[in-house]
């Protein structure tokens, strides 16, 4: 079944290829279900293939493709090893979720089949991404995803708003992929090649630590850029302009994990890096509290959701830095199960309040939408870190691990701790604010359960949000064995050993949850004056955290403004005199010279005859002379 | 003897009837002075024993080619004469002095130089071997030029479907 | 006794300068098309003489393709003229300059 692994890429990859060219005749419905089917195919694929790795002892395998770039080692080849599978699981999973969550929420939308094309394209992009085996191959899903995301972003590209955050997305994506990129070169240069079993094992051998430094900083900018950590987060929460499932899909469970992905693939090169470690856990929790921080005060609905993803991957990274590895991807996974299920869940409330997104204005759907009402219940739950839901079990292990590896990553844990608490409060404060209460809806809106097109994935993903956390419990360490052989070259960071250790942490991060979930609803379960008198009490930081700190003015003065004078700069004062002065020169220069040499062309063939034999007369001249 | 006499008086028929075609304001004189001057370039031709090409020259120039342009001449009109003044400054200034270049050149590599207008072939002439009797020219033509020969009988059939296509331009009401 | 080649040589050339320059100084495009045929038929005579006198009967091989493509030759510019003046009642070709620069 390995060899076919590649089905998993070229099955999302046909769906778009086919959809592209043949959407627009498909009926409403159909396009969505066909791409759904080419994602679920690809699930069930990855499932297959993944049976020798759950069964335990099996190692990683390279299915090789064919040739690409043979002078830097890079073929397309499939790494179908433990790390690469689970990731191709979790986005082909939730996305199939997703895809089919999208078939309610598109309907009516004039460009169905184009959504569910971008949608595919951004499915295969993905686990092109996860599934290479080499830097040059995941470099290439890197950029395809970006460019996914643009699309998706921008889907609704007729609103200025919409067009902005995809641009905006798309740079700051940029900047990102230029430390990337570098970090490759710099590896190319040490290695010879791209090919992660090439670099892997070689890696303790041939690489310095200062070397190792360098590549893992460069990969951590790339990989800030892609998963928006501090400081290139700000595309994130502009990127809630897509349509909702897309936020889900690639702005929670799958294209913003990427970062995480390559510094736990990487694992090899950070090994040889305390520098870099330590760098990636800082900003990781630095980002984490950051965006916790914004996210209490934010109003709109998907924004909450957006700078909790934001956090919740710094949480991510923090285990990453921390070489906690496997518990870094158990809340990758985990955080994909309740954070799809909380934007998809927010799309079914905005999709019930016909597009409504201030959560001031909602309030009392608890009857109106019960389903969505329970699952985004679970969800809240689960990501504050509420046992034994999901969250609850990775957010521990994460915590855990960088308690136990002491020093300044115990600093990063009370961070993590205070992050914890200020999670729980925001989430609590938004699903109070949305379900609870009294309604604030305004005049005309009647809201009503979504589908059960539209349900049946909240379902699914609740389902998953409860029972996904138990696949790694300090009790049974599932993930840990099944995740082994692809960290087998590295040393991993474990939670304290013990009963005792464990239930003080966990205990200490349950009461940060619980209390960040009860100062949240009785804040907010009371009457807006009330909750708004609340609010005020924090004035000004609760100003400073609505305006997310204002950052995005000081990168629009600091960084935007003067790139924008420079561009002008260029454009009026270099490009149009001095480019285009020149190419219209030379274009004017010919143009005089055509209208000079014009009049040769008399029209009267007499003249050409005339001309003719003179030549004539030239040529014979010049061989009578013995030219020839 | 007959050769030289012949020659002359067919040269000077042959160039009288080009002057005609030049100089002839009224198109039927120009299409009889070239009537005059093929008849006489194929008298030329059997001096020099070319005789299928000279019967060749007569059916199809003197016959076929000459009833052709007297044909289009009665269609299009003979009264149309032109002026005699050249439309096109210099033009006659320029030709009047190719013609000069050219005789001049002639004349001087003819009368100052040992200049060669025609190689004598290697062991003389024998004229032989150059009698263009039907059995003669076909030889070389159906085996060294069969090709060619092939090639001229397409352009001949492209030539006349283009003929009729042309003939049968008709004006698209709009 | 035996016309040597330069005669015929000379009176070709004569006939194709009278036919050059006829093409160049008149404006019928008939009479042009005439001055064509008295060049082509110097040309001939050039490739007769110099076939005997080089012992070669492909000169006249040469001279039988050149009259088969005078004709075609002549079929189709005549056709051009009568179609051309079916459209613009002239045969002037100094009428038929629009495709100057």
């Amino acid at each position: 079944m390995t060899e076919l692994v590649w089905l998993v890429i070229a099955l999302p990859l046909a769906g778009a290829g086919f959809l592209h060219f043949a959407g627009k005749y498909l009926r409403e419905p159909l396009a969505g279900w066909l791409a759904s089917a080419a994602i679920g195919g690809s699930f069930v694929v990855a499932a297959v293939a993944a049976v020798p790795f759950i069964q335990g002892g099996e190692h990683g395998t390279a299915v090789s493709l064919w040739d690409w770039m043979p002078a830097i080692g890079a073929s397309m080849e499939i790494l179908w090893d433990p790390l690469s599978a689970l990731m191709a699981l979790v986005v082909t999973g939730v996305g199939s979720l997703i895809h089919i969550f999208a078939i309610g929420y598109m309907h009516g939308d004039e460009r169905f089949h184009r959504f569910f094309t971008y949608l595919n394209l951004f499915a295969a992009s993905m686990l092109t991404l996860v599934l290479a085996g080499n830097y040059a191959m995941l470099f290439l899903g890197w950029e395809l995803v970006g460019l996914c995301s643009y699309l998706l972003i921008g889907f609704w590209f007729t609103r200025p708003t919409a067009a902005a955050a995809a641009k905006k997305a798309f740079i700051v994506n940029r900047i990102g992929d230029l430390g990337l990129m570098v970090g490759l070169m710099l590896v190319f240069t040490t290695f010879g090649t791209l090919s992660y079993t090439g670099i892997f094992e070689r890696a303790g051998d041939e690489l310095t630590s200062g070397l190792a430094t360098a590549i893992g900083l460069l990969f951590l900018v790339g990989a800030a850029g892609k998963s928006a950590q501090v400081p290139l987060y700000v595309w994130l929460p502009d990127a809630m302009e897509g349509p909702t499932p897309v936020s889900a899909l690639i702005h929670a469970a799958t294209m913003v994990t990427a970062g995480v992905y390559l510094v736990a693939r990487s694992a090899s090169i950070f090994e040889l890096s305390t520098v870099a470690q330590v760098t990636v856990a800082t900003v990781g929790a630095a980002t984490a509290i950051w965006a916790a921080s914004i996210a209490l005060a934010q109003r709109d609905i998907k924004r909450v959701l957006a700078y909790s993803t934001v956090s919740q991957l710094g949480y991510m990274f923090l285990a990453v830095g921390a070489t906690a590895y496997v518990a870094g991807i158990f809340h990758l996974m985990t955080h994909a199960f309740f954070k799809a299920l909380l934007f998809l869940g927010a799309g079914s409330v905005i999709h019930a309040m016909n597009d409504e997104q201030d959560m001031y204005k909602m309030g009392g759907l608890l009857k109106k939408m019960p389903v969505t009402a329970v699952t985004m219940g679970i969800a809240t739950l689960a990501i504050a870190g509420i046992p034994p839901l999901a969250g609850f079990w990775s957010k521990d292990e994460i915590l855990g691990s960088a308690f136990e590896r002491g020093g300044w990553f115990s600093v990063l844990w009370i961070v993590g701790l205070v992050t914890a608490l200020l999670t729980a409060f925001y989430m609590t404060r938004q699903w109070v604010l949305v379900f609870l209460g009294q309604p604030r809806w305004d005049e005309g809106i009647e809201p009503h359960e979504s589908p059960r097109v539209m349900t049946a994935p909240l379902v699914i993903l609740a389902v998953l949000s409860v029972f996904g956390g138990l696949i790694n419990t300090p009790l049974r360490l599932t993930l840990e064995h099944f995740l082994e052989p692809a960290f087998e070259l590295v040393k991993l960071q474990h939670p304290p050993e013990g009963v005792g250790m464990f239930i003080l942490l966990a205990g200490l991060s349950v009461l940060a949850g619980l209390a960040g979930a009860a100062a949240a609803y009785l804040a907010y379960n009371r009457s807006s004056d009330e909750w708004r008198g609340f609010e005020g009490g924090f004035e000004p930081l609760w100003g400073a955290w609505e305006k997310a700190y204002g950052v995005d003015d000081i990168y629009g003065r600091v960084i935007v403004a003067p790139g924008k004078r420079a561009a002008e700069a260029a454009a009026f004062q270099f490009d149009i005199p001095i480019i285009d002065g020149a190419v219209n020169g030379l274009g004017r220069v010919f143009r005089d010279l055509g209208e000079w040499a014009r009049p040769i062309q008399t029209g009267y063939v007499r003249n050409y005859g005339a001309l003719f034999l003179a030549g004539t007369i030239v040529v014979v001249i010049w061989l009578v002379a013995g030219g020839a | 003897m007959v050769e030289p006499i012949l020659f002359v008086l067919m040269s000077m028929a042959a160039l009288a009837g080009a002057v005609t075609v030049v100089a002839a304001r009224n198109p039927v004189y120009s299409a009889m002075g070239l009537l005059g001057t093929l008849f006489s370039v194929a008298v030329l031709y059997v001096l020099q024993l070319a005789h299928l090409v000279a019967a060749v020259q007569v059916i199809v120039y003197a016959g076929a080619v000459l009833t052709l342009f007297l044909f289009v001449i009665m269609l299009i009109g003979v009264d149309k004469e032109e002026h005699w003044e050249e439309p096109l400054r210099y033009q006659r200034s320029f030709v009047a002095g190719m013609a000069g270049v050219v005789v001049l050149m002639a004349a001087g590599l003819t009368f100052f130089t040992d200049f060669d207008w025609v190689p004598a072939a290697v062991g003389g002439t024998d004229p032989s071997r150059t009698i263009g009797t039907v059995q003669a020219i076909a030889e070389p033509m159906f085996t060294d030029w069969v090709l060619a020969f092939e090639a001229t009988a397409l352009l001949l059939t492209i030539a006349a479907a283009g003929a009729i296509a042309l003939a049968h331009y008709r004006r698209r009401p709009h | 006794m035996i016309v040597g080649a330069e005669w015929y040589m000379t009176v070709a050339a004569a006939l194709f300068l009278i036919g050059a320059f006829g093409l160049l100084l008149r404006r019928n495009a008939l009479i042009m098309f005439m001055c064509i045929e008295l060049m082509l038929n110097a040309v001939n005579l050039t490739l007769i003489a110099a076939g005997r006198a080089l012992n070669d009967l492909g000169g006249q091989v040469a001279v039988f393709f050149i009259l088969v493509v005078a004709a075609a030759e002549v079929v189709v510019g005549l056709a051009i003229i009568v179609a051309i003046f079916r459209r613009r009642t002239t045969a002037s070709v100094d009428e038929l300059s629009e495709l100057r620069g």
